[in-house]
This record gives C-alpha cells, sequence and structure tokens, in this order.
C-alpha cells in the first residue's frame, strides 16, 4: 500500500487546519501526514486525526457535502484515531448546539455550559467560551493506570482549551479525563482505538506535543 | 483546579523587525519576531500576539511569512493583528498559521466584518481590538488608526456590541497607559470585562509585575498583555508566572 504509514487529518472545510497539521508533522519523525478531504486518502491512511472548529451543525453539513461520512466511520471502526475539539462533539449522538444529530460512535450528547453555575470558587463569574489552559485530571483503570496516550504527561497538565460545549457521554467508562470550569466536565474519551480530546494539543506546548507523539505510535 | 489567567507578549511588528514605542510613537528595535517568539514559548508564554504596525501595504506580505514561520516552531496560540481590512486578510492570516486574527479600525468602520468573519471561520478566530481613551471620568471614547482619530463609540457599548457581532475574544488598550509603565487603566478594564461575557485582555501600560497581578485581580481580566516589560529582558514571563501565583492567581507553571 503506497499510503503505509500515513497519517490523514480531515479536512471538511471547517477552520484551520494548518496548526494541526503542523504540530503533527513535528512529531511525525518524517512520516507522511496528508490534509484531506478525499475519502479513498482516509481509508488508504494508517491512522486519522480528526480535528474541528467552528460550529458543530457546520461541521456535520460540511463533513457530509464531502461524502466523508462512510470513509470516516470505517476508520473509526478499526484505524488509531484522534478526535480534537469539535471532533470529538462529533462522535456523540446529539449536539445542543444547533439540536443536530452527531456520528453516533458513542452514546450521549454535547451540551452547553450552564450559564447559571459558571462562578468559580470565589464567586467570580466564569465566561464562555473557555478558553485558555486548564488541567485535565487523567483517568485511571482498576490497576490505577491511565490511557497509553497519557504517557509522560503528568496527571492535572494544563492543556489549551477554546469551546463553549462539552461532551457527556452515558457511559462513563469512556471517560478518559476530566477538567473543571463550574462544573466538572468529560475532557477526553476512549474506548478501543478511538481517542478523542476536547481540548487542541497542537496548541498546548510541550504537554500537546507529547500527547500527538503517543498518539503516532498508539497501537490499540 | 482551574482555568489559568494568560500572560500573552505582544510584539509590534514593522519591517520584518520587533519594535516597541511609547504612545504609539518612537519606535526601538527590539530583536527578531520568530527568535523573539520561540523564547517566550520556552519561557511558559501561554500565547504571543503579534501587531503588525507596518504603515505602507506593500509590506503586508511580511508578516505572513513571520507567522509561517513561526508556526512551524511555537506550538501554542498565536494572535495576529493590524490592517486586517477584508476577509481575505483573515483567511491569509489563518492560512499562514495564526490561530486568531485581531480586527481593529476595520470593526468600527465595518461592523459586518466581524459578523461575516466570525460566521465563516468561527468566533474563536475573531479578536476585536479596542483601543481606549478616557473622555470623563468613567467614560472611555474608542480610538482608530492607531490611536489617532477618535470615534463616537463609547469603549463599554462597543465591546457589548461586538460581543454580539460574534467577536470571540475582546483586547483592550488604554491609549492613556500604553507605554507609560504606570499600569493598566484598571477601571476601564473592569467596567468592560463586567460588561460581556467573552474573554478580556488587559493591554496598555505594564511597568511592572504587579501591574500584571493587578490586571487579574482588579481589572477582571482572562488574560493579560506586555511588550516592553519582556523584550528587554527586565523580566521573564516565567518570572511574571510565579508573581502571579504568589499573589493566588492560577497561572500555567
Amino acid at each position: 500500500m503506497a499510503a503505509e504509514g500515513m497519517i490523514a487529518v480531515i479536512d471538511y472545510g471547517m477552520g484551520n487546519l494548518r496548526s494541526v497539521w503542523q504540530a503533527v508533522v513535528h512529531v511525525a519523525e518524517g512520516r507522511e501526514v496528508c490534509v484531506t478531504a478525499d475519502p479513498a486518502v482516509v481509508a488508504a491512511a494508517e491512522r486519522v486525526v480528526f480535528p474541528g472548529q467552528g460550529a458543530m451543525p457546520d461541521c456535520m453539513r460540511e463533513l457530509d457535502a464531502r461524502g466523508l461520512r462512510p470513509a470516516l466511520l470505517d476508520a473509526a471502526h478499526d484505524k488509531p484515531f484522534l478526535g480534537i475539539c469539535i471532533g470529538l462533539q462529533m462522535l456523540f449522538q446529539h449536539s445542543e448546539e444547533g439540536d443536530v444529530a452527531g456520528l453516533g460512535l458513542f452514546a450521549g450528547s454535547v451540551r452547553r455550559f450552564p450559564a447559571a453555575q459558571m462562578v468559580d470558587a470565589a464567586g467570580v463569574r466564569l465566561k464562555v467560551p473557555h478558553m485558555g489552559w486548564n488541567e485535565v485530571g487523567q483517568t485511571v483503570d482498576g490497576a490505577g493506570v491511565a490511557h497509553p496516550l497519557w504517557q509522560g504527561i503528568p496527571d492535572g497538565e494544563r492543556f489549551y482549551f477554546v469551546h463553549s460545549y462539552f461532551v457527556d457521554p452515558a457511559d462513563r467508562g469512556i471517560v478518559a479525563g476530566t477538567t473543571d470550569y463550574g462544573i466538572p466536565f468529560t475532557s477526553a474519551v476512549a474506548r478501543d482505538n478511538i481517542f478523542a480530546v476536547q481540548c487542541h494539543p497542537e496548541k498546548s506546548a510541550q504537554a500537546g506535543l507529547a500527547l500527538l507523539a503517543n498518539f503516532i505510535h498508539w497501537s490499540p | 483546579m482551574a482555568l489559568a489567567k494568560r500572560i500573552i507578549p505582544c510584539l509590534d511588528v514593522t519591517a520584518g523587525r520587533v519594535v516597541k514605542g511609547t504612545n504609539f510613537v518612537n519606535l526601538r528595535d527590539a530583536g527578531d519576531p520568530v527568535e523573539i517568539a520561540r523564547r517566550y514559548d520556552e519561557q511558559g508564554a501561554d500565547e504571543v500576539t503579534f501587531l503588525d504596525i507596518t504603515a505602507s501595504s506593500d509590506q503586508r506580505d511580511i508578516i505572513l511569512s513571520i507567522i509561517e514561520a513561526c508556526a512551524s516552531q511555537v506550538f501554542i496560540p498565536l494572535t495576529v493583528g493590524g490592517g486586517v481590512r477584508v476577509i481575505g486578510d483573515v483567511r491569509r492570516l489563518l492560512n499562514a498559521g495564526a490561530d486568531k486574527v485581531s480586527i481593529n479600525t476595520t470593526a468600527v468602520q465595518n461592523p459586518d466584518l466581524v459578523a461575516e468573519a466570525s460566521a465563516k471561520v468561527g468566533s474563536q478566530c475573531i479578536v476585536v481590538a479596542i483601543d481606549a481613551k478616557q473622555v470623563a471620568p468613567g467614560e472611555w471614547a474608542v480610538f482608530t488608526h492607531g490611536g489617532r482619530n477618535r470615534t463616537e463609540l463609547d469603549a463599554v457599548a462597543w465591546a457589548r456590541r461586538v460581543q454580539e457581532l460574534g467577536a470571540g475574544e475582546i483586547l483592550l488598550t488604554s491609549m492613556d497607559r500604553d507605554g507609560a509603565r504606570s499600569g493598566f487603566d484598571l477601571a476601564l478594564t473592569r467596567a468592560v470585562s463586567d460588561a460581556v461575557d467573552i474573554p478580556v485582555i488587559a493591554s496598555g501600560g505594564v511597568g511592572n509585575l504587579q501591574h500584571l497581578a493587578d490586571g487579574v485581580t482588579e481589572g477582571r481580566a482572562d488574560a493579560v498583555l506586555a511588550a516592553s516589560i519582556f523584550h528587554f529582558g527586565e523580566f521573564t514571563v516565567r518570572q511574571a508566572k510565579e508573581y502571579m501565583r504568589e499573589r493566588g492567581i492560577e497561572v500555567r507553571l
């Protein structure tokens, strides 16, 4: 296969993928990294990065306009798959943002930060979007071990976030990371070959690059 | 666990070099933009902002190559402002590797650009920069064209308006304080921060580390921006963060 070892960054026309591409290239040790809207390239890739920016209804529409849904669902079935930001949210069944259906790989919904609960410990109002560097608490399994994509990253490390909605999984067993912003919310999920984060590893300095490097080497 | 307050070094760029002036004039050379951005990243800067203060349009493309070089080496958010007039300018900067684009004069002249840009590229990419000057106690007017032209707009009302238009963040500069090193205009910062739901970056006037902390605690800014205290080696970003942490402010260290 010509594209063996190739990493595909899915481009469905939403937002700026250059940052994601640059960061993946930086850790890819010379492997080919394609930004692509071509289902055939996605199918040929060894692993897939699914980013996203903007509003989820627009993202879903653009994804389908390019005919990428089947290739994406196939990739999520068996390739190492990394969702980022809206690319995490789109894996769920439904979003409150625009009352739109997602890809339905995970049971649960995407909810907006509840205005009434957005105050910090000192009673100061918290702004939405949640923008900036916040801590990600890593979920550990029964043996006390965190997901391999957290390897070498301290528990509670800060990552860069920009979002107004968060995922609320029906199955708490997929939660791989949590963050507090007014309320505790799920900031990472994992199941089999899928790992997805609400933060932007491509903008999260050394911690983010470590996560991306772990993804490049991950054999789920 | 809480969201960290951000420290953002700002690089005023012209003709491919970082410069710093006082009250928008008297520019001094401070070095190579990519090298400086890398140094700030290593010191733990939470973002870096480039303001293209190039006057002539034929030099505009220089900023694009600077952003390209920077984005391939620095993996923290990059904001770029200055001379953004049409949606094509926004796209070019994002394609070069900027994460956010800051719009100032054109937002006043053509508020539709803010709405159009945030609809097309997402509000998280659109920062509206407001240059404000006190005109009466508790009252600030918006200025444009690098501080040369006074508008009819009230800074607090304009901040609310740009939020409605779709801005994702406000970069608020006090023209009275810019370059004066006497601290942020805390009353202005507080008034704007309390008036909007989107994050506010305080800018203009930082002369010491206490000023940064005051911007957060008294000004209620979500992020603080400074230039000269970092450029000339007076303080590192890390020192600024350690100081803020001692003051009980949540920072990324």
